[in-house]
């Protein structure tokens, strides 16, 4: 069974805007709600959209299951590269160093209502960018896997 | 009998529920040193606005690694779970 050409436009048509709205989420994870596991969740969200409109082999033309493994395996060990980075200046496991720096992430947060500022956070948003890509990783390939079984079907 | 029972069992579970509802406080929760810990000094700790994430990847950052590792698991389970039999 093939899904109707109005289900495909639809799932072109928003596939980007699910794609930029889930990218939103993790990149402002440290100033509004959302955080890495939401927006990889919405990114998956999109990724389901497309598995669910286009045939198995068409769809996995485009999502390929080697690919989102090696996003699974990425976002797990640049989560625990950034954790383990702090140790470089001699702090501890998870130590958030470059929070009060004038580096990257690094302007400072004074306390109370304050405006967002994308550049604050330190290790947060960096870590944030790996639990999202992780999470599409893992949901992707756990879709994957269950829609494989059906592949004969539809 | 077996209908009478579990009646009764329903009925008991309902009766439960409502007096856990009824007897429990809402929408005013103890102070607690931690939460105002936490609003007082999380932004200028962490440099996140946002203190649900910084507390999530801040102060709590090894239940996040957990949670990556849980998530990581499942994905494997599932690809070994529906991995490609040799005999098709």
């Amino acid at each position: 069974m093939q899904m109707s050409s109005i289900v495909k436009t639809t799932a072109d048509i928003l596939f980007p805007f699910i794609l930029i709205y889930g990218f939103y989420i993790i990149i402002h994870g440290h100033l509004t709600p959302g955080g890495g596991f939401q927006g990889g969740a919405i990114l998956a969200s999109g990724v389901l959209l497309l598995l669910l409109a286009y045939r198995y082999s068409e769809s996995t033309q485009i999502v390929r299951q080697v690919m989102m493994k090696t996003l699974e395996s990425t976002g797990l060990l640049l989560f625990i590269i950034a954790a383990l980075s702090a140790m470089v200046i001699g702090a501890g496991y998870f130590f958030n160093w470059l929070s009060p720096g004038g580096f990257i992430f690094g302007d400072i947060v004074t306390y109370g209502s304050t405006v967002a500022n994308l550049n604050t956070g330190g290790l947060i948003p960096i870590m944030n960018l790996a639990v999202g890509i992780e999470v599409v990783g893992a949901i992707s390939v756990i879709l994957l896997a269950l829609l494989s079984g059906i592949k004969e079907k539809i | 009998m077996k209908r009478k029972l579990s009646i009764t069992i329903t009925i008991l579970m309902i009766g439960m529920l409502g007096v856990i509802v009824t007897g429990l406080t809402f929408g005013d929760p103890g102070d607690h040193p931690m939460d105002r810990y936490f609003i007082e000094n999380s932004q200028q700790q962490s440099g996140a606005n946002n203190v649900v994430t910084a507390v999530l990847f801040d102060y709590r950052g090894f239940d996040t690694l957990g949670e990556a590792a849980v998530l990581f698991t499942a994905a494997l389970g599932a690809t070994l779970l529906f991995r490609k039999r040799r005999e098709e």
